[in-house]
């Protein structure tokens, strides 16, 4: 099971701010997470929205699994 | 001295207590970002994600503190729900002389706009509006290097 949170706009558009889920065998990193919840939330595929695995911001792909928090966060705007 | 906090804070109590932790400083230079007063808005809504909130302010509050030499630095931001008028974030510096001051203060605020986990919403008579950084916030951002 791996958490996954949504943050600001993208609350909204997934219409949740966490889920737990089973993640499917063939999605084991985070560009494979984006496109398999992406299929039903488009907003997540845009590019300004950044991953972060267990509360640290990701530069690039990165493999998930089992207990991995996995954030969708939109540009924030703090300040 | 970093807070992220739901509580209303007073900035002018923040400032006195930080002055007065700065001896030796020859220079404070401070911000107070507040929610502004706009007729159509009836409120604000910060969310933010607990887990990399607080590390992410610190980063950012000690990459100022190394690139401008800093004696000593606070952040103050809130989250949760805000009255217009209110103090939504206090941000000082204290550095030998005051351009290192003026310029942490501003690079830290430039940070927090673009790179601090928050989301703001604001509530209006068409019901709630997430806002998001402006391109003029990335590119304030992109002065820094």
């Amino acid at each position: 099971m791996a958490t996954i949170l949504f943050f600001g706009r993208l609350r909204d558009a997934v219409g949740t701010n966490a889920l737990a889920a089973t993640l499917p065998d063939d999605v084991r990193d985070t560009d494979a997470v984006r496109s398999w919840l992406g299929s039903d939330h488009p907003a997540l595929c845009d590019p300004s929205v950044r991953i972060a695995v267990n509360a640290e911001m990701t530069a690039a792909n990165r493999a998930v699994g089992d207990g991995d928090e996995i954030a969708f966060l939109p540009p924030m705007s703090g300040g | 001295m970093i807070r992220v906090q739901p509580e209303p804070f007073d900035p002018a109590a923040e400032l006195a207590a930080f002055i007065a932790g700065a001896k030796g400083a020859g220079a404070v230079a401070s911000f107070t970002g507040l929610v502004r007063g706009d007729d159509n808005v009836s409120g604000l809504e910060l969310d933010h994600y607990p887990a990399l909130t607080g590390k992410a302010v610190a980063a950012i509050g000690e990459a100022a503190r190394a690139r401008f030499g800093l004696a000593a630095l606070a952040i103050v931001h809130r989250f949760g729900a805000l009255a217009p008028g209110e103090p939504i974030v206090f941000v000082a510096a204290a550095a030998a002389h005051r351009r290192a001051a003026f310029r942490a203060v501003d690079y830290m605020m430039d940070r927090l706009k673009t790179e601090a986990p928050f989301w703001k919403r604001e509530h209006g008579p068409d019901g709630p509006r997430w806002i998001e950084a402006r391109g003029s916030d990335v590119e304030d951002r992109a002065r820094w290097g």
